[in-house]
């Protein structure tokens, strides 16, 4: 365990060899920079993992420095392994060294490839001190570097000025969650007197033992973080957009790591909710609400990496929907088993859309299975275990959570939203496959990659399968549930379970190619509408650019050149206007002087006059 | 070594000024090395413990006027942050000046010799001459030396700086009767005159702060800042921004906050308020330029609008939180003037809507910019984000409300920096630019050095906390007042 900071220092040691050659590297170096920092970093997570298990202790640190100390606030650079933070470190290194090495044949021939890796690099060192920092300072260091860094990679095609805006969508809409978080900060600050995470829930139980209006506060505005964050509403909106990144980045950011990143802060924080219902059902909401909308929106995706990532926020939704219950354990399961196979579902999409020339309409795929294997059995697992269908590991978490939520207060009306949710997952799912890769075959497709892309697909594919089976959550008892629940008797587990099968057969009714009995329909004008405002989000996007876009734009540029200024450019025209004035009276004529010194004269003789 | 560091900067000035007749390279030679070998000598003090002897020298005995000169922390940071800009300001303007290249060494010396007597004089007649010996030479380097509208830029700023000059004489002299009313001695020694302000009519505390706020400045006397910044040379926007907004700050923490503790305790309700207006007006108005100089300068009323937050959020992690964003902000601000001086002279323009792309043409620029737009908009990991996040925590404490509104700044912080990067360096290559030279050796040297200094104050910013803690518990035992 003594060699945890290097789990962090190695991809940090990449970034900063790649940004330091700026691209002169030949690409083959570059790969084994890249990759091989985060390989590294998986193996030496690997063997704190066994150590860490080994030793049966709960949790251990290390502190590296004393970041700073003013007035009493002293975080430390320390880093904090627990079941929690294991599990999470296991997913970045193992599930980010896969992505990795896909990527180091996707990019292949990119003139950016230094660049690239660079910032994939810095992605998982920030990634790991979020996951790792025992302060909250620490951690809001790896938060807001993720957010670079996914700021960075989303707009990492530059020349298009539409990446650029979505990068900036994705870094503004999330920084307001990261403000809202940064002054959950501080008022925990200051009720509490510190920001070391173990410290803090400590005496938040103390303090706060009998609820308090003060950590619902503080509650929900680390619930604000945590929606920016991982795509949830009413900040959910720049996820879509953010599928304009090379699609490795999609699968590591925007599936596997970051975005659960939310997850991951309030379970950390789990004391916070509990000691607060009320924050706690707002959690449960937040979650209900997207995994609910975010489901019909991917129904009606034309782009297949629209469609993921809907789904993605969707899954996300479940899993905050899980922490509101109250089933911390499943959702963070859920967590694990999401990240294997969306980052398969996106990977496998990547290989689609190279294979397609850059093609991301599934309207101009079809009856690809034949032509791409390694896509279509990837895609068939990926969306297996992402509906999940019984056995996979999608099943398993899915399940977890869905039982539990049953049993939670309100828990039948909670449980039908998601089930119904689930069940539309399977359905757009299954219009995917159908859509990609049956029907009449497109030309022009064809599968030139190598190992190194073939091989994480592999490896993701059998995670999917086989990653829930062993029922695993985080080892120790980090979560107040203290591992998964999922026993239920009577008829709950079958209707839960029959749900997602027969969104499949629904799904093959309605899409299935030679028929298209979609068409059919999606030919009445309501449906039409219908399905425009699922395509479109919900109007989420519409609604935003009115609301604060537009105005924020528009006022700003009303007031280019300041108002303020306008005032003192006032105060100078006064006295130019007074300097005009006076210098007109000294024109140096002798008759006008006169003149005036005898209307003056009489002036002030008709005033003496008058007043005396 | 206070007198020392004055003496043997005007000394510099002077042989620059006169070498241009040897050779045309001489003055910016002269002005390197001696900017060089101070920058180092000061930081060997600092190294050595900090201790600086006071000069104490009779000047006009008879009105209690004296040549008093000390550095504590606070001064020994600034001075060196003074000197280290200064050598970025000489190597920026390295092929800029094109006329009479030993005058304009001569008026930036002088400038930086003012800046130091500034942040060093502790008597306040004394510290008053130095104030308007930072003035007149910055007068000349906009007028002369600025851009196509430096006449009325230069103007605005002499107009600004000299009426809010003429309130801080008022002020001093009205404190300074004030004491002699009290004790019958006539003095301008600062030491003499703390704690001497009960019963002082609060116009004397507001004509110290109406300076102190142009300077920095505060929303809503800032307006001569984009002008200023925008038309003068790169030099002389990274020694404004990097150094004299910094005179401002310093000194409502020398002066405002120890001299007039009453008052200022009692007005620090909405002079934050002003603090809080200035971080989200003036990032907002940088979201709006068109200009990618002026967009930087607007910027900077944003940063100082934290200083003036912390300042009198009244207690120990803001006011640190400010020393290390003026700190912090001296680095950013004057790496971004220097790229935008880099731009001007490659270019031959600054406007955003005719750039774009330029990462194309020249990556180094294009990442270096990156680096620094990061470090605007507060990036943990980099000195501005210290800066901030103390500034709110502290001012958390003290008003809550405020510290919500000028957190708000974070996101407009990220609306202005990113679009900068936007505009200029990437999206499509802006067809009017078939070739950029990219930095070379020079500019890199000066930019890796800043964005060192940053990281480090990012991640390890108890150097200058230090420097700076002795100072600011020495405040609050001082004033007395507060929570």
């Amino acid at each position: 365990m003594a060699w945890l900071w290097l789990v962090p220092l190695l991809p940090l040691t990449g970034f900063l060899i790649l940004a330091a050659t700026q691209g002169r590297l030949p690409e083959r170096v570059v790969a084994v920079i890249g990759a091989g920092s985060v390989g590294l970093a998986a193996l030496v997570t690997a063997v704190v993992t066994l150590d860490f298990l080994g030793s049966g202790s709960g949790a251990y640190s290390q502190t590296l420095w004393t970041w700073l100390s003013a007035g009493g606030f002293t975080p430390d650079f320390t880093l904090y392994l627990d079941g929690l933070s294991l599990v999470m470190m296991g997913v970045i290194t193992g599930v980010g060294f896969l992505i990795h090495l896909y990527a180091t044949g996707y990019m292949a021939g990119d003139p950016g490839y230094g660049r690239f890796f660079a910032y994939m690099n810095l992605f998982v060192f920030a990634m790991l001190m979020l996951v790792l920092g025992d302060d909250l300072l620490v951690l809001y260091l790896g938060w807001e570097g993720v957010g670079l860094c996914s700021y960075l990679l989303i707009g990492f095609f530059q020349t298009d000025p539409a990446n650029g805006y979505a990068a900036r969508k994705a870094f503004v809409v999330t920084r307001v969650g990261d403000t809202a978080m940064a002054i959950g900060l501080f008022l925990l600050f200051r009720e509490l007197g510190t920001l070391e995470i173990q410290t803090l829930l400590e005496r938040a139980n103390t303090a706060w033992a009998g609820g308090d209006l003060t950590v619902t506060v503080a509650a929900l505005l680390i619930l604000g973080g945590a929606v920016g964050k991982s795509a949830q509403l009413p900040l959910q909106t720049w996820l879509p957009d953010a599928m304009a990144g090379p699609t490795p980045v999609s699968a590591l950011i925007h599936a596997a790591t970051m975005v659960t990143a939310g997850v991951y802060l309030i379970a950390r924080l789990h004391d916070l909710y509990l000691l607060s219902p009320a924050a706690q059902t707002a959690v449960t909401l937040v979650g209900l609400a997207t995994l609910f909308i975010a489901a019909f929106a991917a129904l009606a995706q034309r782009d297949v990496k629209r469609i993921l990532a809907y789904s993605t926020m969707s899954q996300i939704g479940y899993m905050f929907f899980a922490l509101g219950v109250g089933a911390w354990s499943a959702a963070i399961f859920h967590l694990m088993t999401h990240a294997f196979f969306k980052a398969l579902l996106f990977l496998a999409a990547g290989s689609l859309i190279l294979a397609m020339h850059h093609e991301q309409d599934i309207f101009r795929m079809g009856g690809l299975r034949r032509r791409l294997p390694w896509p279509f059995w990837s895609m068939v697992i990926g969306s297996a275990a992402l509906a999940a269908l019984p056995l996979t590991s999608g099943y398993f978490s899915k399940d977890a959570i869905l039982l539990t939520a049953f049993d939670a207060p309100g828990g039948p009306w909670l449980w039908a939203v998601a089930v119904l949710a689930a069940f539309v997952t399977a359905l757009y799912s299954m219009r995917m496959i159908l859509v990609v890769f049956f029907g009449d075959e497109r030309e022009g497709a064809h599968d030139s990659e190598g190992w190194n892309m073939k091989l994480p697909l592999a490896v993701l594919a059998v995670l999917s399968i086989i990653g829930g089976w062993f029922g695993l959550s985080p080892p120790g008892d980090v979560l107040p549930d203290g591992g998964l629940h999922a026993e239920h008797g009577g008829w709950l587990p079958w209707v839960t379970s029959a749900f997602p099968l027969l969104g499949l057969a629904l799904g093959y009714v309605l899409f299935e190619p030679s028929r298209n009995r979609v068409a059919g329909l999606m030919a009445s004008p309501a449906a039409d509408a219908v399905r425009r405002f699922w395509l479109a989000g919900w109007g989420f996007d519409w609604l935003y650019a009115r609301l604060f876009e537009a105005p924020y734009n528009t006022i700003a540029h009303w007031n280019r050149r300041d108002a303020v200024d306008r005032l003192f450019d006032l105060t100078a025209a006064v006295v130019r206007g007074g300097n005009l004035v006076t210098a007109y009276l000294q024109n140096g004529r002798l008759r006008w002087y006169l003149a005036n010194m005898a209307a003056g004269l009489a002036v002030v003789l008709l005033i003496v006059l008058g007043v005396s | 070594m206070a007198l020392a560091l004055i003496l043997i900067l005007f000394a510099a000035a002077l042989a620059a000024w006169l070498s241009e007749r040897v050779g045309r390279a001489w003055p910016q030679w002269i002005s390197l090395a001696v900017l060089a070998a101070t920058s180092l000598w000061t930081a060997a003090v600092w190294l050595g413990g900090g201790e600086v002897a006071t000069v104490h020298l009779p000047w006009i005995p008879r009105f209690g006027i004296a040549v008093l000169l000390a550095m504590d922390g606070l001064s020994l940071l600034l001075v060196l942050l003074t000197l280290v800009l200064g050598v970025v300001a000489v190597i920026s303007s390295w092929t800029e000046i094109g006329e009479r290249p030993g005058f304009f060494q001569l008026n930036l010396l002088l400038t930086l010799a003012g800046v130091v007597g500034v942040f060093t004089a502790l008597d306040l007649f004394l510290f008053f001459v130095f104030w308007e010996v930072m003035l007149v030479p910055m007068y000349l380097l906009i007028a002369i030396w600025g851009h196509e509208e430096r006449a009325y830029a230069s103007m605005k700023f002499f107009l600004f700086t000299q009426i809010s000059g003429l309130l801080l004489l008022a002020g001093i002299l009205g404190l300074v009767f004030h004491h002699q009313a009290a004790t019958g001695v006539l003095t301008f020694d600062y030491r003499a005159l703390l704690g001497s302000s009960a019963g002082l009519p609060a116009w004397v505390m507001l004509g110290f702060f109406a300076a102190f706020l142009t300077k920095l400045p505060g929303v809503p006397v800032h307006t001569w800042l984009p002008d200023a910044h925008t038309q003068a040379p790169t030099a002389g926007s990274v020694i404004l921004a990097g150094i004299m907004l910094k005179t401002g700050a310093y000194g409502l923490i020398r002066f405002v906050v120890p001299l007039f503790p009453d008052v200022a305790f009692e007005l620090r309700q909405p002079i934050m308020l002003l603090g809080a207006i200035s971080v989200i007006y003036g990032g907002y108005l940088a979201f709006a330029q068109e200009d990618f100089k002026r967009l930087v300068a607007y910027s900077s009323i944003s940063h100082m609008g934290f200083v003036l937050l912390g300042v009198f959020a009244w207690n120990q992690v803001a006011v640190q939180g400010a020393v290390v964003q003026m700190v912090a902000h001296g680095f950013s601000t004057a790496a971004l003037f220097m790229m935008a001086g880099a731009l001007q002279e490659r270019l031959h323009t600054r406007a955003l809507s005719r750039m774009g792309g330029l990462w194309q043409r020249a990556p180094r620029m294009g990442a270096v910019t990156l680096f620094f737009v990061i470090a605007s908009l507060g990036m943990p990991g980099l000195g501005n984000f210290v800066g901030e996040f103390l500034v709110l925590l502290g001012a958390f404490q003290a008003d809550v409300t405020l510290a919500v509104v000028a957190a708000l700044g974070l996101v407009v912080a990220a609306t202005y920096a990113l679009i900068l990067l936007q505009r200029s360096f990437q999206g499509p290559l802006a067809p009017e630019f078939p070739a950029m030279r990219d930095f070379g050796a020079r500019e890199m040297t000066v930019m890796v050095g800043l964005m060192l200094a940053l990281v480090g104050l990012g991640i390890y910013p108890q150097p200058v906390l230090d420097l700076s803690a002795p100072v600011v518990e020495g405040l609050r035992a001082v004033t007395g007042v507060g929570p």
